[in-house]
Parts: C-alpha cells; structure tokens; sequence
C-alpha cells in the first residue's frame, strides 16, 4: 500500500506503567526451570486499565503535535483488552480528550496487531481528505493464566500516534504498508473466558515467523528496498528472541533492531508493543531516516510498515525514557493483586 | 419568645447493642426522659427524631411516625431531623424552636442511631453520606480521612506533636469510668493510643469515637407547662443555634479555621447572654481527638496551636479550667452518630442537675454543648443553665 | 445502596471528573473546582468554565486503610488535597506513590485513572488522580 497524499506522524506518545515484577519473581512461585524469556516485565497499577494507559499516551501525543482538539477527526483504539466487552474505550479516551463530540470512534481487537492496523486505517482516512488528523492507539493490559508460560511476559503499556496530513507538522512520513493475514488459530480467547489460551511452539513458525516475515518481505518487495536501506526495524516482540530471529531470517542487523526491543524490561506489551518500539526509535532517530515497523497478531497477521523520519524528528521527545528509569518492582503478592489476580468481590 | 426548660432527660447506655433494635433503643430513652420529667406522655405535643443513617443501615425512615407509634404517642407532630453527626443537635434545635415560638407547650426530642445492624464497610459508606458524593466519596476518602487531612495540617502550621493532641482519648476514657452510661468504662494509656493501628495516617484506632447503639431523650417545655412536672432543679435552654460551614474541607479557605464553631457558639452565646469564661461544663465533638483540641482553641480557651496544653494540664477535669466531655464525651461515653448532641445535653443536664456522680463539677451552673455534622459542615451549639 | 449504582449520576459528571474543568469567579476571582453555578467564597453567580492546569501540591493527605464498601480491596490508598497552580483546591487520590513517600509541598501532575467500578458487572467510573510530578 501507498498512501495517494503526504501523510505522517505528527506527535507520538507512549505510556509504561511503573510497576515491574522480575522473570525470576514468577518463577519463583510457578517454577518452571526453564529460562525466562525476558527479565522483567510491565504491571498496571490497580488503578489502570488499557484505557487509562491509551489515554495517557494520546494525551502525550496531541501534545506533541500541537494540533487543536477540534481538528481530530478520528480516535481509533487497538487492543485485546479493553476493560469492557462491550463499551467502546474510544469513547472515554475522546471525551477526557475533550475531543468529542464530532470525532469518528472505534475499538479495535486483532490480538497484538491491532494498533499498527488502526495507524493504517487513520492514515487512509486522512489521505482521503476525510479527515484532517487521526489518532491511532495501541494498548494493552495483557492477561495471562497464573503458571502460564504468558506469564512471563504478559505485560501492559500503550502507545498512540497523532496522524496527520499536515506537512509541516510531519515528524515523519509513512511510505507503505503492507499487510499479511492468513486464519492461524496459535493463540485466542473465547467470549466469556478469562484468560486466552495458545497452541505453544504452533505460536512460532506458522504463526509469528510466517506472518513477520511475509508482511516484511512483501513491503519491501513492493516498494523495491531492501534491509540495508533502513536504519532502524521494530518487530513485534512478544519476548527477547523471536524479533532477533526474525530480523536474521529477513536479512537485518541486530543493530538495526536493538534500539527498538523493549521486551527484555517490560515484557510483552501486546498490541502496544510494536509501537512502543517505534516510540523508542523516534525519540533517538535523526532526520531522513527510514525505519520499518512490522506487527503480528495472533489469528493471524501482520501489519509492515515504513516510515522516513523528517526535519521536525527529535525536536520532542516522548516521555519513554523517563517511564521506563522510574520502576518498582513487586513480589508476586502484589502482581497477583494489581492484576486482579486476587478477587475480593 | 418563650423561655423553654429542659424538664425530663433519658438515654440508653451506649454499646453494641445486638439485642435491641433503633425502635427498642429510641422508645427507651424517650420513655426515660418523660418518667424523669414526672409527666404523662400524651401531654407531649410534638416529637423531634434526631438520627442520620436509618435509611442507609435499616433500610428505615419515616421514624417520626415510627418511634410515636412503639413508644404509644401516636397523635403527635413528627418528624425526623437529618444533619450528619449534628442530627440530634439539629433536632434539638428544632424542638427548642418549637417550643419558644409558643407553637407547642411541651415537646420531646430523642436521638438515636443504631450502628451495629450493619457490616463495618458500610458503616463507614453510610457516615459518608454526609459529604459531597459526586467529588469527596468519589475519592475513596472516609470520614476518618478527611479528619485526618484537617489533623496533618494542624500538626503541621503549629509544630505539635501527635501525642500531645491524641491525649484528648486518655482524657476522655479516664472520665467514663464513672459514667454508667458510657460504652468505653476504662482508662487507657498515651501509649496505648499511640501504639493501636492507623487507621487513615495519622488518626489512630483509639483516636477515634467508636462504633455503637444509643438513644438519649429530653422533654422540653415553656414555662407555662413547668407547672405540670414535679421538678425543682430545672434547665433552661438558654441559647441555641446551628451554623454551616463550606461543607467539604478542601474547599475551605482555611481547613484549620473551622468558621462554623464560632459563628454557632457565639450566637448561641449571645442569646444565653453568656462568654466562653462563663461555662463551667463543656461538651465538645471529639468524634477523633484533634477536633476536641481544635474547639478548645475556637472557643478562645486556648491560643492556636495550645489546646492541648489543657489536655495535658487537666485542665479538663472537674476541677479544672474548663470541665470538658466529663463523662466521657465522643471517645469513651460513645458516639451512636444521630444520638451524640442529645447525649451530650443529657450529659450537661445531670452535672448541672449534681447528678454526675463522682464526676461532679461543683456548682455547676452553665454549660455548653457543640455537636458537629460532617467535618463541621454543620455545627449546633446549646448553652444550658441551671435556674430553680 | 441503590445511590451507589446510578449511571446517570456519573455520566453528567464525566467531563468535569475526566478533565479538571473549574470554575472562575467573576466577582472575586476565585478558581473552584469542580465548576458550578455559584461561587461558594462571594456568592456570585455565572462562574467562567475553565480547563485547570494539571500541576499542582500537596496541601495535606492521608492514608486510607479502611475504605467504604465500594473501595474494598483497594486499600491502602492515599487521598490528599491538591492546590493546583492557580489556586483551585483538588481532593484527591494520589497514585504511583507508596504512603510514606508522600509529603506536604510535594508537586504531583495529573493522570487519568480507574476509581471504582459500581459492581463487578456495573460501569467503570474514572478520573483524575494524581502522581509525583517529574
């Protein structure tokens, strides 16, 4: 896919709760004796939600951009749990935006690919000319069974991307988009059900790899570039491993990729995680630079996309590194309390 | 205006009292009160209801129609007076009005809450009915908590310490022991207040009125109708007014000026044609111990910042400076919320009476009575005097 | 409690508890929050809605370790009031902070929070709290 007009980011934000618990914590109580799959990850506070989180990073990314609440046309929530089944975030998020009510609306569930999936959608509608700006979110309060190997890395954070079509205010600009589905069941949760389950190593090969490397390959083939013409890529990072095997099956250095890998420190961030990356990137990227972002969600499919970074990048930053330095850990008492792993009512 | 007295006075001990019901509680002070008064209970032509939370606990209102009927007055005018903690003190206020616009001859008020029929929870829900819901109890903020906001402040702007103001519990304790009707007849040590668990930091367990059923009643007449009761020790009614404050604290100027003591206190004091020196027994609102040392300091018995030196002195002994909660007050007498500005009057009437037993304040012939409704969003102040 | 599960109650309210929208007063120049008819210092009606600034102190807290019905398991929380930069005066709970890290004069910015939930199946009710400022 190539967007028919000029059309970018023009304010980013990303949110990271400050709780963490250490791998070594729940193996502690699980004890698996395998090795863990990153060191730590992100707990929400028992106050947060992937709305809360989604709201915060938005905030940070209207900010950013300096656009008027009354010109967005569009606040597009993708996430795998939203604290309502049926409820719209989006609603919530527009309202303590104070960008109601003349804004198109809409929760969107793809597993964790469904953030870069809403980034695309605002950026058809503001190639369009429908609207004049778009926010794309990214959230998620991941779940995970108790004793289950998600566990590990089921983390939470969000990150949001003010889209836009306004020149000027571009810090960076989408090129293409490529997206690749197939229906591959390695991971679901059923209506009712608390928490999701998975079909273990079926997640790797036919799911994650697959989907990653199809997706990449495809935008690149597409758009006649190759991996050395990018300075930075982001994958999906549902642990440590699985984007740096993606990265050396496509061709990519691991240079290209560290910059970007967050789930070594706050785990699996689910449909945040991959824009989480990309936060991380443009807080450190220097102008007319290109980097490719590839999502994958479970079901399955991913979502590449590639984006040169303009004059405006660097002049803001988020507050990434500033939520990532302030952590508190906590023992899995706590965890299993903040979770709402431990009921009371 | 009429003149109005206090002819009969009755109240249940204070306790947790699972056996008895708030109609059981309420029925048994007010039948007291008009024995004590030596009348015939249908000569009473109005019934004031002082309680806050019959709605929330027992799923009960109506109670003016309710306690008339079990108490055998059905016939009477009555009703229910609601203000938070200074229900019974609003309710008194009421009947006092009653009777000295020359409406009625003789009226009763009895206040009265039953607490126990409720889980801890929502008690704790039920008292924050008093405050803003839309944006105090929104917060999560309890009643304990906003005292305790108001309590860190204090400490704060004066540089006193938390044990100098918590010895207002040891005071109070020590007074109940001989007031049978207290629910709390022991003594506790400064070290046992400082060391029970924090409840909403700062406040302390045993800084803290407790949990508990009650009913305290009076009988209330011009002078018309004294005729009638065989009484020669009489009280008069010699002042009475309710003030509001800006009902949430954050919201006030000054947390710490608590705007509503004075302003009823001196109204009441005015009428009564009385100043603070002249009191010689006083009951305050010590619902948590820093809000008995903040009245002492709002009466002008104690530069701000130095009410507790009285505590300290025993200045609120019989015998003392200022007699204060001489049976026990909030703490240790208990505080049966709807209940308190009745008892705290039923109270003042036995030692200006020289019916306090071993704790009798000689010669006592005023005093006066401050009952608080939420953090002092409503504040009641009664001045009684002894006449014969 | 019947009160406690009202939706209309918390849906007029929403953008005044999502967006810290105060009051200024016209006669006195007081700023309140939340925003009203009336201003509660000179009585003067027709209060200027106004959008509060997110940084504010601490005026004072507590901790609360025995919450009402509808805080149960929350517990412990700290509730203070919070001067915002202007003046208007915020209570509210503080979030991300132990209890006894917080102090009187601390600077706390606002963020968007859960506050409590009318039941397990009943609606969400959100708002803004307040986290050691950066």
């Amino acid at each position: 896919m190539k967007f028919s007009m000029n059309v970018g980011i023009a304010g980013y934000g990303a949110y990271v709760p400050i709780y963490r618990i250490r791998a070594a914590e729940v193996a502690r109580v699980w004890g698996s004796g395998e090795e863990e799959p990153v060191r730590e990850k992100s707990v929400p506070g028992l106050d947060e939600d992937s709305l809360t989180m989604a709201y915060e990073a938005a905030r940070e990314a209207l900010e950013m951009s300096g656009v008027e609440r009354s010109e967005v046309g569009a606040v597009l929530v993708g996430s795998e749990s939203p604290p309502y089944a049926v409820k719209p975030s989006a609603t919530v998020i527009a309202e303590a935006l104070g960008l109601t009510p003349r804004v198109v609306a809409i929760d969107m569930e793809f597993a964790c690919k469904a953030g870069t999936t809403a980034m695309i959608l605002a950026a058809g509608l503001v190639a369009s000319g429908a609207i004049k700006h778009g926010l794309a979110i990214g959230t998620d309060n991941a779940q995970a069974r108790p004793g289950d190997e998600l566990e590990y890395t089921a983390g939470a954070g969000a990150a949001a991307y003010l889209v836009s079509g306004d020149g000027d205010r571009l810090l960076a600009v989408l090129e293409y988009a490529y997206s690749y589905v197939t229906d591959t069941p390695d991971f679901w949760r059923r209506e009712g059900e608390r928490y999701p389950r998975h079909a273990y190593r079926f997640t790797g090969a036919p799911a994650y790899f697959n989907h990653i490397v199809g997706a990449a390959k495809g935008l690149m083939e597409e758009a006649g570039l190759k991996p050395s013409d990018f300075d930075y890529v982001v994958f999906h990072q549902p642990n440590v491993k699985f984007p740096l095997r993606a990265a050396q099956m496509l061709g990519f250095k691991p240079e290209q990729v560290k910059p970007g890998l967050l789930s070594g420190e706050i785990g699996n961030t689910y449909a945040a995680a991959s824009l989480i990356g990309l936060a991380r990137v443009l807080d450190a990227a220097k102008p007319n630079q290109r980097i490719l972002v590839v999502s994958f969600g479970s079901g399955a499919g991913s979502d590449a996309i590639s984006l040169v970074t303009t004059e405006n990048v660097g002049k803001k930053k988020s507050s990434l590194e500033r939520l990532l330095s302030r952590k508190v850990y906590v023992d899995y008492g706590l965890y299993a309390k903040m979770k709402g792993i431990l009921r009371v009512a | 205006m009429k003149r109005v007295f206090i002819v009969g006075a009755g109240a249940t001990k204070v306790g947790e009292h699972w056996d008895r019901s708030l109609r059981d509680l309420a029925v048994e002070a007010l039948l007291a009160a008009v024995r004590d008064a030596g009348i015939d209970k249908r000569d009473v032509q109005a019934l004031y209801v002082g309680n806050m939370m019959s709605g929330e606990l027992q799923g009960q209102e109506h109670l003016g129609a309710l306690v008339a009927t079990w108490a055998g007055m059905a016939g009477v005018a009555a009703f229910k007076v609601e203000a938070a903690c200074a229900s019974g003190g609003a309710a008194l206020h009421q009947a006092y009005l009653a009777v000295a616009s020359g409406l009625y001859d003789c009226v009763a008020v009895v206040g009265v809450e039953k607490m126990t029929d409720a889980l801890p929870h929502d008690v704790t829900s039920a008292l924050l009915t008093a405050e803003d819901q839309e944006y105090v109890v929104f917060t999560g903020a309890t009643f304990v908590g906003l005292n305790a906001l108001v309590y860190r402040m204090y400490m704060s702007r004066y540089g006193v310490k938390q044990e100098d103001v918590a010895r207002f519990a040891v005071h109070c304790h020590k007074m109940a022991v001989n007031n049978p009707y207290a629910q709390f007849r022991r003594e506790v040590t400064l070290e046992e207040v400082m060391s029970s668990p924090p409840i909403a930091d700062p406040i302390r367990l045993l800084e803290c009125a407790p949990v508990g059923d009650g009913a305290a009643a009076l009988v209330l007449c011009n002078e018309d109708f004294l005729k009638r009761s065989p009484r020669d020790v009489l009280v008069e009614v010699a002042g009475s007014a309710v003030a509001t404050d800006i009902l949430s604290v954050h919201e006030r100027r000054d947390p710490l000026a608590m705007a509503g003591f004075r302003k009823a206190a001196e109204a009441a004091m005015k009428r009564a044609g009385i100043e603070a020196k002249d009191v010689d027994v006083l009951e305050v609102h010590d619902a948590f111990t820093v809000l008995g040392v903040l009245t002492l300091e709002a009466l002008g018995y104690a530069p701000p910042g130095k009410g507790w030196q009285l505590v300290a002195e025993g200045q609120l002994e019989p015998g003392g400076e200022i007699p204060t909660n001489t049976m026990g007050g909030l703490k240790a007498r208990g505080h049966p919320v709807g209940g308190t500005g009745v008892y705290q009057v039923f109270d003042i009437v036995r030692q200006l009476r020289g019916e306090a037993g071993a704790n009798q304040v000689e010669g006592a012939e005023i005093g006066l009575a401050q009952n608080l409704g939420g953090v002092a969003g409503t504040v009641a102040v009664h001045v009684l005097r002894r006449v014969r | 409690m019947v009160w406690a599960e009202s939706v209309p109650r918390v849906w007029r309210e929403r953008a005044k508890k999502y967006r810290l929208l105060g009051g200024k007063c016209p006669a006195c120049g007081s700023v309140v929050y939340p925003h009203r008819q009336v201003c509660p210092y000179c009585g003067s009606e027709g209060l200027q809605l106004v959008e509060l600034p997110r940084k504010g102190r601490v005026i004072s807290y507590t901790v609360i370790r025995h919450p009402p019905s509808d805080f149960v398991g929350k517990e412990p929380y700290v509730v203070a009031i919070v001067e915002l930069e202007g003046g208007a005066r915020v209570l509210a709970q503080l979030t991300d902070v132990k209890p006894e890290e917080v102090r009187e004069g601390m600077e706390v910015e606002a963020v968007f929070r859960r506050y409590r939930e009318q039941s397990p199946d009943g609606i969400i009710e959100y708002g803004i709290k307040f986290r050691p400022a950066h």
